[in-house]
């Protein structure tokens, strides 16, 4: 009796709430906050101040601990998921961007845009571990999912530079188009692709098995009434089965869909405008999209591949993170 | 051991190596005019002007050569134009071929008729049309816009706003006039109508220091009086002798357009789209100043050369020219799409940004003006109507 008591109420609650709800951050680089948004009912939960310019957002992988990178404090700041208190800063070096967490949650690797590096931070001392000179104005950062390999682009030398995460060296140089913005590897780490801003294109690139890049191809976007110059490609998300490849594609205010086996845009999915980050919920099913002029967030139903609802946040959404199951 | 490793082997060690497999030298050859105080004083000019944008550039360069095992390095030469002609031949004995001038029409034709074949010119300050057309030179590419492309980027403007009848004040000098021909070229182009038109003539009068602006204020109120009726006035004032006079001042309340009020340049301190930002805080931390066109010009300039080296390897100026003038070619630039250049006259294609001095106003072509190969091609000389026939 109370087994079945209790597995009705395991229920109930299950309709209640039809999917796991998560919490989405989302960093306002104008307004200099982070919006919270309830992955369950897409409703705002909280909207705090979070430093001055925050791009780069991402989150610990225990879920407890939200990183800001607060471009003008040339630092990142900690806060607590729960109470959305800031906790401590972590040192960025100057204009911290874009970052990427390790999967263990240590160390932070950082973008530093003014200043050509990559800063490598150690999330418990809080020291840093690394500085390492790349290219000029860098900003995507990637991680193969060994953990073997930061890639991070620079957008004025327009390569992707792969760094080994043992030595904190770089190992291998790839050129590629015009204002490479993001770098994502797929789930099994054999392929990694690159959005090129002004080139308008994405790099695929085929790592072997000793991590090694060769560019392969290049995905080109076109969408008939769209201007060519507005399909500007900048984030990018890749669903774990690596069948799908999400692009965001700037002022054209679309969200490309690509298949990630043949390279074919299959489909663009209509967004806010200035599309620039996006974000997957856990579970894959639902892709979040940061929409920086019209100063909101699009849901995109990721197996029916269509906008499904857009949530008003703070000025400019810049960097959107879900904080894990 | 496979072929593949030891050419990985071949390619991280050229990836380590500070050491250079290509140094490549390109000179920026300055000539400084004798001219008048600005009329405002922000147009003070300054001493690293254009320097500091090929040190910028150059730096640039670097920091992605040093992946590649290219280094760049920039001699910067600061002349007169009687003696311009004398430092250019000291540059190219000393063996630089890749040579960034910022000079008039007049002695940028000099210094590239007397060029050497294997030499390659950057026009980084002159706007005059003429270069893009009858006067070009297969040897000198444009990173400065020019004239016309400056006057379709307002004419495109004002005609989306419906600002179809200008009254145009253009200057007495030579360039002035070019400047007007440039903008009345534009208003044909675009469908407005130039409804009044006078010329503000160069006496040679005094600066609006002590107490000038008492004068000012009395007189262009009666130089623009009884005009037809209009939208908008626009200025063609190259030699910058009346046109920051007009704003307030104009008899009928009109905004203002050209060479004041809304001016379409290539460069302006208070660009930030398109990390725009970046880059001028880049450039504020290098020279302690804002970035100005000349300066931009420049970088433009040494950009285009170090991004045909970082795709093709090779460094010399054929090569370059070969590279820059293919379908390859394409640069970021700030300006939100890629830059080219034109294979009929060596014009860089871009975006002409439309500043009030403290803010990006609007940024031309604007939506709506079309073409059938470039949308940039809507800004200034397009191929049928250049008469230059050196590129082809």
């Amino acid at each position: 009796m109370t087994g079945r008591l209790f597995a009705s109420l395991c229920l109930s609650a299950l309709l209640a709430t039809p999917a796991l709800a998560n919490k989405v951050f989302v960093s306002n680089e104008k307004g200099n906050t982070v919006t919270v948004i309830d992955s369950g009912t897409w409703e705002v939960l909280e909207e705090f101040p979070a430093g001055r310019r925050p791009r780069g957002i991402t989150v610990s992988p225990d879920g407890t601990l939200l990183y800001v990178c607060a471009s003008d404090d040339d630092a990142v700041r900690v806060f607590d998921t729960g109470t959305y208190e800031e906790l401590y800063t972590l040192p960025s070096g100057p204009d911290p961007e874009l970052f990427i967490i390790h999967p263990s949650g240590n160390p932070l690797y950082i973008a530093n845009e003014d200043d050509n590096l990559v800063t490598v931070t150690d999330t418990q001392t809080r020291a840093v571990l690394a500085e390492i000179p790349v290219g000029v104005e860098p900003e995507g950062m990637g991680i193969s999912p060994d953990a073997k390999w930061v890639v991070n682009t620079s957008e004025t030398t327009n390569m992707a530079h792969f760094i080994s995460t043992e030595d904190y060296r770089i190992k291998h140089n790839v050129l590629v188009d015009q204002r490479p913005r993001y770098a994502q590897y797929s789930a099994d780490g054999k392929k990694l692709f690159v959005t090129a801003e002004i080139g308008g294109t994405v790099s695929v690139i085929e790592i072997d098995e000793a991590g090694a890049p060769d560019l392969v191809h290049k995905i080109t976007f076109a969408v008939p009434g769209v201007l060519p110059e507005w399909l500007q490609p900048v984030g990018a998300r890749i669903t774990s089965d690596g069948k799908w490849l999400f692009v965001a594609l700037g002022p054209a205010n679309r969200v490309a869909v690509v298949n990630a086996e043949t390279y074919e845009v299959e489909k663009y999915i209509v967004v806010g405008q200035r599309v620039w980050q996006l974000a997957f919920t856990p579970d894959e099913k639902y892709l979040l999209t940061t929409n920086g002029n019209s100063n909101d967030v699009t849901v995109i139903d990721v197996e029916a591949q269509e906008a499904v609802i857009s949530v008003p946040v703070g000025q400019q959404p810049w960097g959107v993170v879900v904080q894990p199951d | 051991m496979g072929q593949g490793l030891v050419l990985f082997n071949l390619l991280m060690i050229a990836a380590m190596l500070p050491a250079a497999a290509s140094d490549v030298r390109a000179a920026v050859l300055r000539i400084d005019y004798p001219a008048l105080l600005p009329l405002s004083r922000l147009d003070l000019p300054k001493e690293d002007r254009a320097f500091a944008g090929a040190a910028l550039a150059t730096e640039d360069n670097q920091t992605t050569g040093r992946f590649l095992g290219h280094s760049f390095e920039t001699a910067t030469v600061a002349t007169t134009p009687e003696n311009a002609l004398a430092d250019f031949q000291n540059l190219l004995e000393d063996g630089y071929r890749l040579i960034v001038v910022l000079a008039e029409a007049d002695e940028l034709q000099e210094l590239a008729d007397t060029a050497p074949d294997d030499a390659l010119l950057f026009n980084a300050w002159s706007g005059d049309v003429s270069l893009r057309s009858e006067s070009c030179r297969a040897n000198v590419i444009h990173t400065a816009a020019s004239d016309a492309m400056r006057a379709d980027a307002v004419a495109q403007f004002l005609v989306w706003k419906r600002w179809n009848r200008w009254f145009l004040i253009g200057g007495s000098n030579e360039a002035d006039k070019r400047l007007a021909e440039a903008y009345r070229a534009s208003a044909e182009k675009f469908g407005a109508r130039i409804v009044e038109e006078r010329t503000f003539e160069d006496t040679g009068g005094s600066r609006v220091s002590d107490s000038g602006h008492v004068l000012v204020q009395r007189q262009i109120p009666v130089f623009s009086q009884d005009a037809a009726a209009h939208d908008v006035v626009v200025a063609a004032d190259a030699s910058e002798v009346f046109g920051e006079y007009l704003p307030y001042h104009t008899w009928d309340p009109a905004p203002l357009a050209g060479s004041a009020g809304l001016r379409p340049v290539t460069w302006d301190p208070t660009h930030e789209s398109w990390g725009a930002t970046q880059m001028q805080r880049r450039f504020e931390k290098l020279a302690g100043r804002h970035m100005e066109e000349a300066d931009y010009q420049t970088w433009l300039a040494l950009r285009l050369v170090g991004e045909a080296v970082t795709r093709t390897g090779a460094g010399d100026a054929m090569a370059v020219r070969d590279y820059i003038l293919s379908d390859e070619f394409e640069l970021a630039a700030f300006k939100g799409v890629p830059v080219t250049v034109r294979r009929w006259n060596g014009q860089v294609r871009q975006p002409i940004l439309l500043s009030s001095g403290r803010m990006t106003v609007s940024v031309s072509p604007q939506e709506g003006f079309l073409h059938q190969t470039s949308v940039l091609d809507t800004l200034g000389i397009d191929a049928p109507e250049s008469r230059c026939t050196a590129f082809e």
